[in-house]
């Protein structure tokens, strides 16, 4: 499996870290314990296309979102991710 | 059949013409008092403890592809109980005793052979860790040795002891850990629990549950029909988020890939099993002779039941640093197994909050040394209704409730474990 940094250009996976899914939103200050509990511990876990948030530490050190599929380990999309990254490109 | 000394003559003198299937290959009735989900080494060993310890007979396990077909056949068949924590010191004890007398139960040989297990120690944090585990081991009536440099040498004389970086400085020994063979294991508890009624049907996916106006579950939908069912139980692991979302549930889990080697076959080398604490490796030898070896998951969601090249290298990384000397020995095989790994990295066995349904998850990759004490504790809850003593920690609410068993003390997220 290779990932082709947006700014870096194709790489090996061993310059990436894994953070993943990237669909849970951090719950807000005034957020229930069942919010939290949702967002800390409980994960869809999907098996085919998800959205993952990975960091490029061996690169750019850019936060990465990556569209890949679980069950073939295909990448369809590589975008900057929310803030600094996507800072980089004015996204 | 029953296996003995005469019938393996038999079968010898007859020129292996006449075996007969180990285990009946059934199909569905309309009615269970209990569907087990899964037919691993998990499923498998519920009900056979189902039938010979809680005279629960009227059992099926439906498995989606064949009997050995999952992570039964991809794991590195090492047993042990040496954990620390409590709910995990009990419960890998319980399994290790069952391991200890399963050929007499099954009447089966899973050629379990306690070789022992060394964890090597490389720093003086690490020997104080070991030697706190231990203690809790002995204290708990399960063996443990804590080797110093010395008697590691007289042990194992072939490591690399001049690596400057990780020297090896002793161990902690379970003596009456080491292997058994993984497809016997399941063929065994298949043997077995035929014998006593349970009907083992292959091929059978299933596709969602039967739920009553109330909502509890009532059977199952599956690629051969529909299954009624007083109780269900899924031992489905890698799968348990997909089959829990049939019936709604989210789960504290992530699937993620693990991948083990093999090397060719090479002469007696390895006494029993060794792990390299420096890094992430472990290695023991197969009876046919090849090195059985593995490291840390990949360390992102796959279903994929394959690796990638970071971790294979890193693996390997692994072995050299610790025995230079296999370098010229080949790889010959190499696949990925789908580990549930939970929060914690610890299991779960209990109700699920879905009525008449029950989980065994979260194995993460350990779930191989737990298989006899996994059936024996889900066949309790099962049968009782209530935990089994030595599985009373394993809960579902665990990390709501601020109750998690975190034995690598790596904190909430499932690729640190």
């Amino acid at each position: 499996m290779r990932i082709v940094c947006p700014f870096c250009g194709e790489r090996e996976l061993g310059e990436f870290t894994y953070l993943g899914d990237a669909k849970p939103v951090r719950p807000t200050a005034g957020a229930s314990e069942d919010e939290v509990f949702d967002y800390v511990y409980l994960r869809d876990n999907i098996a085919g296309v998800m959205s993952e948030n990975w960091y490029h530490g061996g690169g750019c050190r850019a936060w990465l979102k990556v569209t890949r599929n679980t069950l073939t380990h295909e990448i369809s999309a590589v975008e900057p991710a929310a803030g600094a990254g996507a800072a980089k490109v004015g996204a | 059949m029953k296996y003995s000394i005469f019938s393996l003559a038999r079968a010898a003198l007859s020129g292996h013409k006449n075996w007969q299937p180990t285990w009946r290959d059934a199909t569905p009735k309309d009615r269970y008092d209990v569907v087990i989900i899964g037919g691993g080494g998990h499923g498998l060993a519920t009900a056979w403890f189902l039938a010979s310890e809680y005279g629960i007979r009227n059992v099926a396990v439906l498995e989606k592809g064949w009997i050995g077909s999952g992570n039964a056949g991809r794991n590195t068949t090492i047993i042990r109980s040496n954990y620390g924590l409590p709910g995990n010191t009990g419960f890998y004890e319980l399994s290790m005793k069952l391991w200890e007398r399963m050929e007499q139960d099954l009447n089966y040989n899973s050629m379990v052979s306690q070789r022992g297990v060394i964890n090597l120690y490389h720093s003086d944090a690490q020997r104080d860790a070991y030697a706190r585990r231990g203690n809790t081991m002995r204290i708990n009536g399960i063996d443990a040795e804590l080797l110093d440099l010395a008697a590691v040498k007289k042990m194992i004389p072939f490591l690399n002891y001049d690596n400057a970086r990780f020297p090896v400085q002793g161990g902690l020994l379970q003596r009456r850990g080491g292997t058994a063979r993984h497809d016997a294991v399941v063929w065994g508890y298949a043997h077995a629990a035929s014998g006593l009624g349970v009907d083992i049907i292959q091929n059978c996916e299933v596709t969602g549950f039967i739920r009553d106006a109330n909502g509890k579950v009532t059977g199952v939908e599956t690629s051969r029909g529909r299954i009624g069912a007083g109780k269900v139980g899924m031992a489905v692991a890698g799968s348990s988020s997909r089959v829990a979302a049939m019936a709604g549930l989210r789960l504290p889990i992530e699937s993620h890939v693990l991948q083990a080697f093999v090397s060719e076959a090479i002469k007696p080398l390895i006494p029993g099993v060794m792990t390299f604490g420096a890094g992430h490796f472990y290695v023991s030898q197969s009876d046919k002779g090849g090195l059985v070896f593995g490291g840390d998951i990949d360390g992102y969601n796959s279903y994929a039941q394959r690796g990638n090249m970071p971790v294979m290298e890193d693996v390997c990384e692994g072995g050299m640093a610790l025995m230079p000397m296999i370098g010229r020995v080949r790889l010959l095989r190499q696949w990925g197994g789908i580990m549930d790994m939970s929060m914690d990295g610890s299991p779960i066995i209990d109700k699920t909050p879905v009525d008449g349904l029950y989980l065994n998850a979260g194995w993460c990759y350990g779930g191989f040394k737990a298989t006899p004490g996994s059936g024996f504790v889900f066949a309790h809850l099962l049968a009782r209704d209530t935990p089994h003593e030595e599985a009373a920690r394993f809960r579902l609410d665990r990390f709501r409730a601020g109750a998690m068993i975190d034995e690598k003390g790596q904190g909430a997220q499932p690729n640190l474990h």
